[in-house]
């Protein structure tokens, strides 16, 4: 591990600047950030059409159910997915790399957990 | 028995449960971590529960049905509004949140700036946010009991207010976040049991073909196809452009709100790790997302079976046609005494609906109150924790005896949109502030401060001058006209602003504390150093 080697600062600065800190990251963001992008535009797509595009939201698919209930059912769809997606990736992808940091901020003797209490919020 | 006195009993039944969940809660409130955060010992499943029914309001029960029984599709651009709001919630803010703060939304952004303004700008935001949800709750409570007990006069409003007031301030001053999560997880669990079980009902009666629902709703309403397509309340054509662009204000403010909404962040802090944090949201989704599916159902279901012509000689904005569909559906399936005990049921539901609502809200104003505004900033940290809860048990009995009196005070005036005003808020001030203190490197005091009171003043300014306020035969002030802001949701124009303050105030100050950043960097993405739970 990296952790070592940017003795500079506090202990929360040298695990920040950590190779494996960074990645952590890295992996949060290039997940979280594209994907609110996807279903807040998505989201907004739709809102848009329920505004302006109404001859096409009322066109009937089948029987009297139309685009403008299928597209709002599948704002449902994509919640519930994007949800699962992204618990999915946490649990893959975030979560053991975040267990190893947290061990190892801890074990360094910061950030633990019955620190004084000016400590963990002011 | 009437259904007047069967829906009494059931509601009396409740309120006996949940003083019995508070007297236990009260016995095991120890400690500030117990009053504030329920000991952080809830499971993500209970959490997720307590969310929805933080969450599920009787706006959204009573309100988004009837919504869509008298305008057809477009209630449902709400439920859709609440429930993708969700996923900010959990990709931006639940886990980051439950790791870096304690027990208010003020902690998070405290962290790394100087407190005092800081605090001092979050507690008078949640504060605002918190009493706006709250009053339109009460008035709605009083409206409530009109539609469903006969009782129209104003004494019966006034005393159903001040029942519904003196039993939250029983639960969050005794039971504290403990009792108050029990109270939601009861109603939740009420909640959904009713919802599914008319929706079941309904369909069976449509022998679950959904399309022939929708066919005599659309042919009931009197309206066509039309009503089962946007655009028959929110942005219709004779409002022309700016309908629509009110329509596009909405969406935002309800998908961008509720992330920002102080009794919703809180409940982050009720369990105790962030994966716990994520678990809860993720109930929290499915259940809300059922719900909303269900409220489509008992939407159209009223159209097609009661009318909307019967709902709206009931009640103009259509809150009754939830328990309306309710007697009408137990009538068809079960003969009258089905019904009567149906409506009573749904009616004892919407009850127990806005108590554990108004419980919430009543819990993350009083805590922000004594852990921001009285701990922080008045006695600058120096505050005892017992002194703590004190304060907040004291303020929590204030803010409920003032929600009381403006409740009934504000009986007969249209309080409704005090709603929309609050996520509109909540997504111009709160979220900006939030999100900007997690992910943005260079954000500092000045830019926190700019950010709450730039999106809290442009959301209430704007709506002060839009027609919600005057000017309209719906406006809370009919008799005059002062409006000059065409829009009912300042969302468009408050949230850009709020993005745009936050960051100008921060350009404008040189301040950065580069070791907090660091901290709360890493302190929010690993759970190094998150508040443990306490066990006892």
């Amino acid at each position: 591990m990296s952790f070592e080697k940017n003795a500079a600062g506090t202990v929360y600065e040298r695990f920040q600047s950590s190779a494996e800190f960074q990645d952590l990251r890295r992996k949060f963001r290039r997940f979280v950030f594209p994907m609110t992008a996807a279903f807040l535009a998505w989201y907004l797509l739709y809102v848009v059409m329920s505004g302006w595009a109404r001859g096409f939201m009322g066109k009937e698919l089948f029987g009297s159910i139309n685009v403008a209930l299928v597209f709002g059912l599948l704002q449902f769809v994509s919640t519930f997915l994007i949800a699962w997606l992204y618990a999915r990736h946490a649990g893959r992808s975030l979560d053991p790399a975040a267990d190893r940091i947290r061990a190892a901020v801890e074990a360094s003797g910061s950030g633990d957990a019955d620190a004084p209490e000016t400590e963990v919020a002011r | 028995m009437s259904d007047e006195n069967l829906s009494i009993t059931l509601f009396l039944v409740f309120i006996g449960i949940t003083l019995v969940i508070t007297v236990w809660a009260s016995r095991n409130t120890k400690d500030a971590t117990d009053f504030y955060a329920g000991g952080r010992s809830f499971s993500g499943a209970q959490n997720g529960l307590a969310i929805g029914g933080d969450y599920m309001s009787a706006a959204s029960f009573l309100g988004i049905a009837g919504l869509i029984a008298l305008n057809g599709y477009d209630g449902f651009l709400y439920s859709i509004g609440f429930l993708v709001a969700w996923l900010v919630a959990l990709l931006l803010v639940a886990e980051l949140l439950r790791n870096s703060g304690r027990f208010t939304m003020a902690d998070v952004l405290a962290f790394r700036m100087s407190p005092r303004p800081v605090r001092t700008a979050a507690g008078v935001s949640t504060i605002v946010v918190s009493i706006f949800y709250l009053l339109a709750q009460m008035v709605g409570a009083g409206a409530l009991v009109s539609l469903l007990f006969g009782f129209s006069s104003d004494f019966a409003k006034g005393a159903t207010i001040a029942l519904v007031g003196v039993l939250m301030i029983v639960y969050v001053v005794f039971g504290g976040m403990k009792g108050t999560t029990w109270v939601q997880i009861v109603k939740a669990v009420l909640l959904m049991t009713g919802a599914i079980l008319i929706t079941l009902l309904v369909l069976g009666h449509f022998n679950f073909n959904l399309s022939s629902l929708l066919d005599d709703a659309a042919g009931q309403s009197g309206k066509g196809s039309a009503f089962l397509e946007p655009g028959l309340r929110y942005g219709t054509e004779a409002q022309g452009l700016e309908g629509k662009l009110d329509l596009i204000s909405l969406g935002l403010a309800l998908v961008l709100g509720t992330a920002g909404l102080p009794h919703i962040l809180i409940r982050f802090y009720t369990v105790p790790t962030s994966r716990d944090a994520r678990k809860s949201v993720l109930w929290g989704i499915g259940i809300i997302g059922v719900f909303y599916l269900l409220t489509l159902v008992l939407g159209f279901g009223a159209a097609a079976l009661v009318g909307s012509k019967a709902i709206a000689k009931e009640n103009p904005a259509g809150n009754t046609a939830a328990p309306q569909l309710a007697e009408k559906i137990g009538d068809i399936v079960f003969g009258s005494a089905g019904g009567t005990i149906l409506l009573a049921v749904i009616a004892a539901v919407a009850f127990a609906t806005i108590l554990a609502v108004v419980s919430g809200l009543t819990l993350a104003s009083s805590s922000s109150f004594s852990h921001d505004l009285y701990a922080h900033v008045f006695r600058r940290g120096k505050a005892t924790e017992r002194d703590e809860v004190r304060v907040a048990r004291i303020s929590a009995f204030v803010i409920g005896a003032v929600a009381i009196v403006l409740g009934i005070y504000a009986q007969r005036l249209n309080v409704a949109f005090l709603v929309a005003l609050a996520f509109a808020v909540a997504a111009s001030g709160n979220l900006p502030a939030i999100l900007y203190s997690l992910f943005w490197r260079r954000f500092n005091t000045t830019g926190a401060v700019a950010a709450i009171y730039g999106g809290l003043g442009s959301a209430i300014f704007l709506v002060a001058f839009s027609p919600v306020v005057s000017g309209t035969p719906k406006a809370l002030f009919t008799d005059v006209d002062f409006h000059w802001f065409p829009l009912e949701n300042p969302g468009i124009v408050s949230i850009p602003f709020g993005f745009l303050c936050g960051f100008l105030g921060t350009l404008l100050s040189k301040e950065h504390n580069a070791e907090k950043y660091a901290e709360i960097e890493v302190r929010s993405l690993t759970g190094a150093g998150a508040e443990a739970a306490t066990d006892h």
